[in-house]
């Protein structure tokens, strides 16, 4: 048992940091949040020259790395800096269903920044349920609709699941399918997110496909990529939270008010020691999702689920509280906290929200 | 970063279990999983055993007596006497007083006392706090005064947890009044038996004489028995409280009580199903497991960092506060668990009767237990003590 990084993964840090710390700047990503397509393609290929995406795969697959903690600490790294180009949809979500259905040829492209992907698998009714499927697939022709897709626009070729056999809620019979963007019959209806980055609705309406991996066994893809991103995604949101606590911590001791920090007002001061026991349990939830992915499955998404919902319980506190003790400062949108709270917030309604992985986790425990 | 043990710690874990296995009694493990009160002979008995071994003192450095084991060592040892149901050591002697002397004593002191520690000869127990002094701890004034070869102690010590039990107890002496309150507190070994010591037991809110009163009149201790230096004692009452703050987390008693609330729920039936299907009860559970697999690590995490040389500071703060939070909602859940069997006195109904109490899923204590461990966010520095000291190390001023 050991809790430092290696050196690679440390190395890999440090670049990371330094150079989102020299480049993407508060007044940068607004310039990006601004801008029509939500995201910078500079900023993505210096990225991916960097080794970011190489790091989310492991040698077989082209990259190098692809363990659990390889996938932490770029995100981490990525939700520290608030950085809003759609790493975690395009690159690991996307990259790692083609490279389990062994789509190489793809999976190269993405490492090289070279194409832009989406996966289109939520539907307005499916919730956060991975195995309700209405859209359906017939000889390769898709009809159906799908919901809130990240960065469906900007996508050279969408990942598209479909009902191939079976009822709309069965395992079963769920197969994948690329389709490129326009394709004939594809409408894709883009909007802009609270905390950063475009989605779209979907709608599919006699649109070719081509299948990915074996037809009706595409559960199994989705549901490990799923259990990745959702390692991700709590990285991705310890990395923000580090980032509010930190703020609130300097705003703290350097705000004066009746003459005085308001660090030194015990209100505050226990419930800012409140905020650092919960970062401690955070990260500890991180590093066992990202420490348990790679043996055992059930182990595995009991960690998974487990660091979902204590990432959902610790991340409100975090961004609520940081809000609050800053005062009318965080409610302004230019301050870098706005912007850091809602990516927090929002990262609760991805892959699952807090009581979605706590009803997961008594399914796994308590049966 | 690796979360997975060694061969070396798969093999000390056999080792460990294979232990239990032969010496823990059924009868000592049944006591403690129905949350029974331990006799002194149950603790003493358990302590010879674990010396036999030569892992009493797990913590100490092995040139005077320990095991030194590193953070994951503990850690499995820990785990597995919770799972086993196995008594915790008492830890005035052994985690309290053995470090400070370790490190601020005499040679002749440590050879002297250290030895019966292990031995069992010796039953400490610990003289901080006052009727006046509970938070404030620097604030006490139980006196010392030097005359010829002795110190005079008078004055009153309480919350003495075990002293009932206890032959020996350290003290946190005042003996300048004229300075700063830290600087004129000095550490003295007191020996329970002099003229002048009185011990009157307080009962605690769930019936139980676990804490007393101790009075001292007149009391000569020799000089021999000052730790360190005079009017140093604040030094190492806090180098003390630290040591006494790395086992808090205290994840062995959270795991066995998740695993009593589980064993509870699982055989407690409501409205026709096992208790554990109610919703509320297994979402608070599944929540209160998840905080606990998280400290778990975050326990490990600081206890590596502390092994590799640094002090476990403001994160044993960290962990005091979580831990307790943590055993308190486990308390609270298995005294819901229990439904209307929660109400007997337990001690009563069990020891004062011939029937036995109709208990079919052993709950006996457990409400008992719940208030009884309200004192985990009060002790050892209470958690708005340790919420103080977080800040401050955070935050300066």
């Amino acid at each position: 048992m050991n809790f430092d990084l290696t050196e690679e993964r440390q190395m890999l840090q440090d670049t990371l940091r330094r150079f989102l710390k020299d480049r993407y700047t508060t007044e940068k990503r607004n310039e990006i949040l601004n801008s029509d397509s939500g995201m910078s393609a500079d900023i993505w290929n210096t990225l991916a020259e960097l080794g970011v995406i190489g790091a989310l795969f492991t040698e077989d697959q082209g990259g190098f790395g692809g363990a659990g903690f390889d996938i932490a600490v770029v995100f981490e790294e990525l939700g520290r800096a608030g950085v809003v180009e759609p790493f975690l949809d395009g690159a690991l979500l996307c990259g790692r269903i083609l490279a389990d259905a062994g789509d190489m040829d793809r999976v190269e492209q993405i490492i090289g920044g070279e194409v832009q992907m989406a996966l289109a698998h939520g539907e307005p009714t499916s919730r956060y349920d991975l195995n309700q499927v209405e859209t359906t697939a017939k000889d390769g022709v898709l009809n159906g609709r799908k919901a809130v897709v990240m960065n469906a626009e900007a996508a050279d070729v969408l990942i598209v699941s479909a009902r191939t056999s079976g009822g709309v809620a069965d395992i079963e019979g769920i197969s994948l399918y690329a389709v490129d963007k326009g394709a004939k019959g594809l409408t894709i209806q883009g909007y802009p997110l609270l905390a950063g980055g475009r989605a779209a609705e979907v709608t599919l309406d006699d649109v070719t496909g081509t299948l990915i991996g074996e037809e009706d066994k595409g559960y199994a893809l989705l549901k490990d990529a799923y259990a990745i991103a959702t390692v991700a995604q709590c990285a991705e949101t310890l990395g923000a939270m580090t980032k509010a606590t930190e703020l609130t911590q300097e705003y703290l001791v350097t705000r004066k008010q009746f003459g005085r920090p308001i660090a030194t007002f015990q209100a505050l001061a226990h419930r800012m020691s409140d905020l650092l026991i919960e970062m401690e349990q955070a990260r500890s939830a991180v590093i066992r999702a990202a420490g348990y992915f790679e043996g055992d499955t059930r182990i595995r998404d009991i960690n998974v689920h487990a660091a979902k919902n204590l990432m959902g319980r610790a991340g409100r506190l975090v961004s609520e509280e940081s809000i609050q003790m800053h005062g009318g400062i965080a409610m302004t949108q230019e301050y870098e906290l706005a912007h850091i709270a809602k990516r927090i917030t929002m990262a609760d309604h991805r892959f699952g929200d807090t009581d979605y992985h706590l009803e997961q986790f008594i399914a796994l425990t308590q049966s | 970063m690796d979360l997975s043990y060694s061969d070396e710690d798969l093999t000390f874990r056999d080792e460990v279990r294979a232990f239990l296995d032969e010496k823990l009694t059924k009868e000592l493990s049944d006591k403690i999983r129905l949350g029974g009160d331990l006799t002194k002979a149950d603790m003493e008995g358990w302590h010879a055993t674990l010396n036999a071994q030569g892992w009493l003192a797990p913590n100490w450095p092995k040139k005077f007596g320990g095991a030194e084991w590193g953070a994951v060592q503990r850690h499995i040892f820990d785990d597995e006497c919770a799972r086993a149901h196995a008594p915790r050591t008492v830890p005035f002697g052994l985690s309290m007083l053995a470090p400070v002397l370790q490190k601020f004593g005499s040679q002749e002191q440590n050879d002297h006392w250290l030895p019966r520690i292990l031995s069992g000869e010796d039953w400490w127990c610990q003289g901080y706090s006052e009727p006046g002094a509970g938070s404030d701890l620097a604030s006490l004034k139980t006196k010392a005064v030097r005359e010829g070869g002795h110190y005079i102690v008078n004055g009153q010590k309480t919350w003495t947890t075990l002293g009932q039990h206890a032959n020996m107890i350290f003290c946190l002496v005042r003996t300048d009044s004229t300075v700063k309150q830290q600087e004129g507190i000095s550490f003295l070994l007191i020996d329970m038996d002099t003229p002048g010591i009185e011990v009157r037991p307080i009962i605690l809110l769930d019936g139980s004489p676990e804490v007393n009163e101790v009075w001292f009149t007149d009391v000569k201790v020799p000089v021999e028995n000052l730790v360190g230096e005079e009017n140093k004692g604040w030094t190492y009452a806090k180098y003390l409280l630290t040591h006494e703050r790395t086992n808090i987390a205290g994840v062995g008693f959270s795991t066995a009580g998740l695993a009593t609330i589980k064993r509870i729920a699982k055989a407690e039936m409501s409205g026709g199903k096992p208790l554990m299907q109610n919703p509320y009860l297994a979402a608070r559970v599944a929540q209160v497991e998840i905080d606990l697999m998280a400290m778990s690590t975050t326990n490990l995490r600081i206890v590596s960092q502390a092994a590799a040389g640094g002090a476990p500071g403001v994160e044993a703060s960290m962990l005091k506060v979580k831990g307790t939070i943590i055993r308190q909602e486990i308390n609270d859940l298995a005294r819901r668990a229990v439904g209307p069997y929660a109400m007997p006195f337990a001690s009563e109904a069990v020891e004062g009767s011939n029937e036995p109490l109709p208990d079919p899923h052993e709950a006996g204590p457990v409400a008992a237990q719940y208030f009884n461990n309200r004192k985990l966010s009060i002790f050892g520095g209470s958690n708005e003590i340790q919420r103080g000291i977080i800040a401050k190390v955070k935050m300066g001023g």
